[in-house]
């Protein structure tokens, strides 16, 4: 006898051979990341064949022609815009997402957050040219020096990019604050600022945090704009008007006259390899804080 | 200074972030599409590119830039729902969960051009790609695959439970819940994410410039995967960076024009429709 019909046991076969097609979807992800960190890595190691990690990491000396492989003033270039962009963006960003979780009426809340998702939708070339067209001619105009590129330019770019991170996800961890902490306050007859200071900011703090580094993220990967405002020449900037170049910006640059697997071309894999690292450690410094969090 | 004072003058300074946070997107697409507007035109939006000469257009980049979002689309969507759907039906928490979820994190911030170098190492070279329109597209899919993951597992998630419930208490499997009752649900928001998935790829170029080439093909439509297939933001980098046409600000302009039309366009094409289908969905249960 039949207790179960054969249709229906080609159906739970189906059910059961779909959980693993799903199960490898979801495996790909970790397959596809483990195979960025293995063959951009492998490439950049290459480097240190000819190349000893002393002279990658401490000198600025890059000039390939003469076989010189210093990545000192791009690592220093990337960290300059990246912490600039930060001092620039994040605060400017944090007031505006207390102004939309907060202060502002309802109708213009609508209204910016579609326009915070502009800010991610504008290509990071129009940014860049923008900055090439507007930002570049003042500074060199206002500022009273001769090129204009530099760390202030592309700092400046990069700070008005981080926008929609910081407002987007500092607004939310304001928004997830519970409200009967923020009652709690007003009726303690502490201002509506006072509440904002003492009692929103601390609660929300992590997922501002997040939001902070989410943006450094952004602003140390970033390639197209900063290229285009930050004057790609291999010097360590003493100034903020002085045209310098960053771990991405050189690499576009270059990659295009590299024989692959030259000692050139792997220097600039090696470059990658320290972006890849970079990013990798700040999303674990977001985990840690977000686990924090709970406890 | 009381607190009173201190509370408005702090209240003002919120305002004017706001404003200010306003006005710079405002001021962004006023200069973009004034200085660009005025370049467009039949000839330039459709019409061939030239490499010395002035007067080129952008018609083939245009078409490039759909064909690889088509391309990369057509592989990222049905293994992002795949594994959006694993994370948000099937998994427990266990260490295999918490490595997908790092891995897409991960993923998620990566620079784009680490992938752009990714895929020039596997699909450009050992694959033996070259600067192609399906080597671009596939790389394209590393950058849009973790956004969809995480679009598609919040929509699957925002089902109410209920629903399943009442799917499965009718006798219907795991895998036929999923299909006809959860992912029809979770549809509008999936749409909502792949717009902005695909906004993004549009104007991404970093990853492109070493995967799918900085040249385009003697016809303007080339269906041919394998062709290099410059798109229109790699286009407005390269005239900008390297090109040396006489008229590659007006290119340029004209360029940033039309990509930030063309996201808009996408954005409110798709939104629209996914708005009406929620509202559909909202009317029909709860």
């Amino acid at each position: 006898m039949q207790l179960v019909s054969k249709e229906h046991k080609t159906k739970l076969l189906y059910d059961h051979y779909m959980r693993y097609l799903f199960i490898a979807s979801a495996s790909l992800m970790t397959i596809i990341i483990v195979t960025i960190i293995v063959f951009v890595g492998g490439q950049g190691l290459l480097t240190f064949k000819e190349v000893s990690p002393l002279d990658f990491f401490f000198s600025a000396k890059w000039d390939p022609m003469g076989l010189e492989y210093g990545a000192l003033s791009f690592i220093v270039g990337s960290l300059a815009v990246t912490v600039l962009s930060i001092l620039l963006g994040a605060p400017l960003g944090l007031a505006g997402a207390i102004f939309m979780a907060k202060i502002a009426p309802a109708w213009l809340s609508k209204i910016m957050r579609p326009a915070t998702d502009l800010y991610v939708a504008i290509p990071s070339v129009v940014y860049g040219f923008v900055g090439l067209t507007i930002i570049v001619p003042f500074i060199r105009t206002y500022f009273n020096v001769n090129i204009g590129f530099g760390l202030l330019a592309a700092s400046i770019i990069l700070a008005i990019m981080i926008l929609p991170t910081i407002v987007s996800i500092s607004e939310d961890a304001l928004r997830a604050v519970p409200k009967s902490l923020e009652e709690a306050s007003l009726a303690l007859g502490a201002t509506r600022w006072q509440t904002i200071w003492h009692v929103l900011l601390p609660s929300a703090l992590p997922g501002i945090l997040t939001s902070i580094i989410l943006a450094m993220a952004r602003a140390v990967g970033e390639t197209m704009a900063v290229q285009m405002v930050i004057g790609n020449t291999p010097q360590l900037a003493t100034s903020l008007f002085m045209p310098t170049s960053t771990l991405p910006s050189e690499i576009v640059v270059e990659m295009g006259n590299t024989p692959f697997g030259s000692a050139w071309g792997n220097a600039l894999f090696l470059m990658a390899f320290v972006l890849l690292v970079l990013s990798l450690l700040m999303i674990l410094i977001i985990r840690r804080i977000a686990r924090k969090k709970v406890i | 200074m009381s607190a009173k004072l201190f509370d408005k003058l702090a209240t003002l300074l919120m305002w004017l972030a706001g404003i200010v946070i306003l006005g710079i997107l405002a001021a962004f697409l006023l200069y973009i599409l004034y200085k660009g507007v005025p370049v467009l035109s039949w000839d330039f939006i459709f019409g061939k590119s030239s490499d010395i000469q002035a007067g080129g257009g952008v018609g083939a980049q245009l078409f490039n830039s759909f064909y690889i979002l088509l391309l990369s689309l057509l592989v990222s969507i049905p293994l992002a729902i795949g594994a959006g759907v694993y994370l948000a039906e099937y998994a427990r928490d266990n260490k295999l969960t918490d490595l997908i979820r790092l891995s897409t994190e991960s993923l998620a911030t990566v620079p784009s051009i680490v992938l752009g170098l990714f895929g020039m190492i596997i699909f450009v070279n050992a694959l033996g790609m070259g600067f192609s329109i399906i080597g671009g597209a596939l790389t394209l899919t590393l950058l849009n695959l973790p956004v969809l993951v995480r679009v598609t597992e919040e929509s699957v998630r925002n089902v109410p439970v209920h629903y399943r419930e009442a799917s499965l208490a009718l006798g219907a499997t795991k895998w036929q819940t999923i299909w006809r009752v959860v992912l029809p649900n979770a549809l509008p928001g999936i749409i909502t994410g792949i717009t902005l998935t695909a906004g993004r790829a549009l104007g991404e170029t970093a990853i492109l410039i070493f995967t799918a080439g900085t040249t385009v093909g003697r016809q303007i439509v080339n269906f041919d995967v394998t062709a290099a297939g410059e798109t229109l933001a790699v286009h407005l980098w390269y005239v900008m960076a390297v090109g040396l046409v006489p008229d590659r600000v007006e290119i340029a302009n004209g360029s940033g024009a039309l990509l930030i039309i063309t996201i808009l366009i996408l954005n409110l094409l798709f939104t629209i429709p996914s708005k009406i289908l929620q509202r559909k969905l909202g009317a029909g249960g709860h």
